[in-house]
């Protein structure tokens, strides 16, 4: 294996690693306000569908963006309403939504477009174009000419053209929303508050502090952060929404966030780790490590597996916040 | 807190959630241009208007009577088993490891070595989670989701590997022996004399209704239901009286994923007749809605399962004759779990405030509070 695969595995990391860590970052903020969430993959695929479609019907990407954050935060809402105001319960509220996501999404799309479930194919502005870093074109047209002139080139110069450059916008929202997501949560006012509301809610009330508003606060950020996913699913990485393309991802971004342990940083590596191991079950059919195949199936259930191993404690242990999953009830 | 009589809670309020997730429902189907009073029609008469409706809806229902069991089961121990659809799979590869490997000479013996394949295999499959719950805390709801994803992952591997049929390219094993093949309903019905559609139904039904019965009996007639129920009620008044929680959530973990193996029961060994990579679609889902809805009691989990069955068979009519697709199943699925699981509390509490205060207006404590 050489230099240049190795670039293009992991430039293919970054691109399957981005919607799992924004939905990952979603599911920070909810569940430390103590907010469960396991709707994260229901408002991607909203979110998906609903950037695709306005995409292809208005051409912009930028109003399909908006639309799918809409109805991200819509569905944020939703959850909000039934786990936070009604005090139903969170886990069940995440069932319901991922259902009403993978069904109204498909009847939608059937009775707009007819096409079987899915949108048209999007093209030119209607998807987010590739952002050339300054010099990469050059250094890309420095490799070709290497090749040209009949000399093996290092293929070092790829880290720079093909693996940091030439990404959409959102993947370097994603990355840049990690530092983003530390510092609210971790240096400011409102995120002490938050992570606060997440592991005794009862002292945050008694400082005058309103739980209720807090939490709503959390879980539209995790709206609008999951319909950023849903949007670089369908009109970045994919060019228009098929029938249940999220295909899972939400579920891997909340293991990645139980494997992070609920921190920012650790979730980037949470959710590369994870991206990578797609990134590699997608190029090869079997991996042979050691003299031993290691079929692609292992690949793909290896996050799953590792989540387990962690939530069991046999490597580190993961201690969500106290109080997730738990209604707040006022005393009186 | 408890303010309501016991019919408003067993009957009236599933009852209010229902129609408001039926109403949401008819105001999608508006809102995509068909009528929803004319949907509504179609789909009753395609579930249960003639022999073939009942026969499919039926079919479906004993799914979901299995799956929605299960549910029910750990739901009374207050354990969230949403990996139904994970031991429905390890079930159907536990049935059909049974069916293929032994040469059976007539379905009467298949069928209780299949159950026990079934059950032990489901169960298996949820012992892992209720280990990790009861020893080391991990949360049952997150590792039972996790163990979808690894079931379907390794029934995949084993199906284009291990178990496919040699030369072929179909993913899928050998189809099951002729002998082993369930007695249909028209059968049956047949030697009767009474004609009745071709329909996969066949005799895994009545195990369902079996089952239920059996659900009943352990719930509430058994000492190790008794303390299911205490445990769910209460983890420490339980453990005061002398329950041990680690053997609770074991024994109601392995329960319920034996319940939900048993699914394979009528859905491979009754319809597919070999292990396919798909075997379940989403029934292990389902059993959460219909166990919300039956109010985790075996009877309401029936009348749920027949009611989620019919609605399975009225999509497919409703796909077949108008333009809605399937997926409005899907959704009217999502508003029941909605509605009957998760705001709850919306109808819960204003209810409870005006039965409060009817109820005070007579002499005799109509509300069974303290």
């Amino acid at each position: 294996m050489d230099l240049l695969t190795i670039i293009q595995i992991l430039d293919s990391t970054v691109r399957l690693a981005t919607p799992l860590l924004l939905a990952c970052l979603a599911g920070l903020f909810s569940e430390r306000a103590g907010v469960i969430d396991i709707g994260l993959e229901g408002k991607m695929l909203v979110a998906a569908f609903f950037s695709a479609a306005v995409a292809a019907a208005t051409g912009s990407v930028w109003l399909g963006l908006a639309a799918g954050v809409t109805a991200s935060v819509t569905f944020a809402l939703i959850h909000g309403l039934a786990s936070i105001t009604f005090r139903g319960d969170q886990l069940i509220s995440g069932v319901a939504i991922n259902f009403l996501a993978s069904g109204m999404t498909v009847l939608i799309a059937q009775d707009w477009f007819s096409q079987g479930g899915r949108t048209p194919s999007l093209t030119g502005g209607a998807r987010f174009s590739e952002i050339s870093l300054p010099g990469a074109t050059a250094l890309r047209e420095g490799y070709r000419e290497t090749i040209a002139d009949g000399v093996e080139p290092s293929g070092v110069s790829a880290i720079y053209w093909d693996l940091i450059s030439g990404h959409t916008l959102l993947v370097y929202v994603a990355i840049a929303m990690v530092p983003v997501s530390w510092y609210v949560l971790f240096r400011t006012r409102f995120g002490l508050r938050l992570r606060a509301v997440g592991e005794n809610p009862g002292a945050v009330d008694t400082a005058g502090v309103s739980v209720v508003r807090l939490r709503y606060a959390a879980v539209v950020i995790a709206g609008v952060l999951c319909g950023l996913a849903g949007a670089y699913l369908a009109t970045g990485l994919a060019a228009g929404f098929v029938k249940d393309m999220t295909a899972g991802r939400g579920f891997i971004a909340l293991a990645a966030l139980i494997f992070a342990k609920w921190r920012p940083w650790y979730a980037l590596f949470a959710c590369l780790l994870f991206g990578l191991l797609e990134a590699v079950g997608n190029r090869f059919q079997s991996i042979d490590i050691l003299g031993i195949g290691i079929p692609t199936q292992f690949m793909q259930a290896l996050p799953y597996i590792l989540t387990v191993v962690i939530l069991a404690g046999f490597v580190g242990r993961a201690i969500p916040p106290r109080a997730g999953g738990e209604p707040y009830v006022k005393e009186r | 807190m408890d303010k309501l009589p016991k019919w408003a809670d067993v009957a009236l309020i599933p009852l209010i959630n229902l129609l408001l997730a039926l109403l949401v429902s008819g105001l999608v189907v508006l809102l995509i241009g068909e009528d929803p009073v004319e949907a509504l029609q179609i789909m009753v008469r395609g579930a249960v208007g003639s022999t073939y409706g009942w026969g499919y809806t039926l079919f479906y229902a004993t799914n979901f009577i299995f799956t929605g069991l299960a549910v029910a089961v750990a739901f009374h121990a207050r354990l969230f088993n949403i990996g139904g659809e994970g031991q429905a799979q390890l079930g159907a590869l536990g049935v059909a490891l049974v069916v293929l490997w032994v040469p059976w000479p007539h379905w009467t013996l298949a069928l209780p070595a299949a159950v026990l394949g079934g059950a032990l295999f489901g169960a298996a499959w949820a012992a892992i989670p209720a280990y990790l719950q009861a020893r080391r805390g991990s949360h049952i709801v997150i590792t039972t989701i996790m163990f979808n994803f690894i079931a379907s992952a390794l029934l995949v591997y084993l199906l284009v590997g291990a178990l496919k049929v040699p030369g072929s390219m179909a993913p899928e094993t050998a189809r099951f022996p002729e002998t082993t093949f369930l007695p249909t309903a028209r059968d049956i019905f047949a030697a009767m004399g009474i004609s009745f559609g071709r329909t996969p139904l066949n005799i895994s039904f009545v195990l369902g209704l079996a089952a239920c019965w059996a659900t009943w009996l352990l719930i509430w007639r058994t000492r190790l239901g008794y303390e299911i129920r205490a445990f769910g009620q209460s983890e420490s008044a339980a453990v005061y009286a002398g329950i041990s929680p680690f053997r609770i959530i074991m024994l109601a973990m392995l329960i319920s994923g034996g319940l939900a193996g048993m699914m394979a029961i009528n859905a491979v060994m009754g319809e597919q007749q070999r292990l396919l990579q798909d075997n379940v679609l989403g029934a292990g889902f389902v059993g959460i809605a219909v166990a919300l809805m039956g109010r985790s009691h075996p009877l309401g989990v029936l009348l749920a399962a027949i009611l989620f069955g019919a609605l399975y068979q009225g999509g497919a009519e409703l796909e077949f004759e108008t333009s809605v697709p399937r997926e409005m199943v899907v959704v009217i699925q999502a508003l029941v779990i909605l509605f009957t699981g998760a705001l709850d509390g919306m109808v819960r509490r204003p209810l409870s405030r005006m039965f409060l205060r009817f109820g005070r207006r007579r002499p005799a404590p109509a509300a069974g509070g303290e």
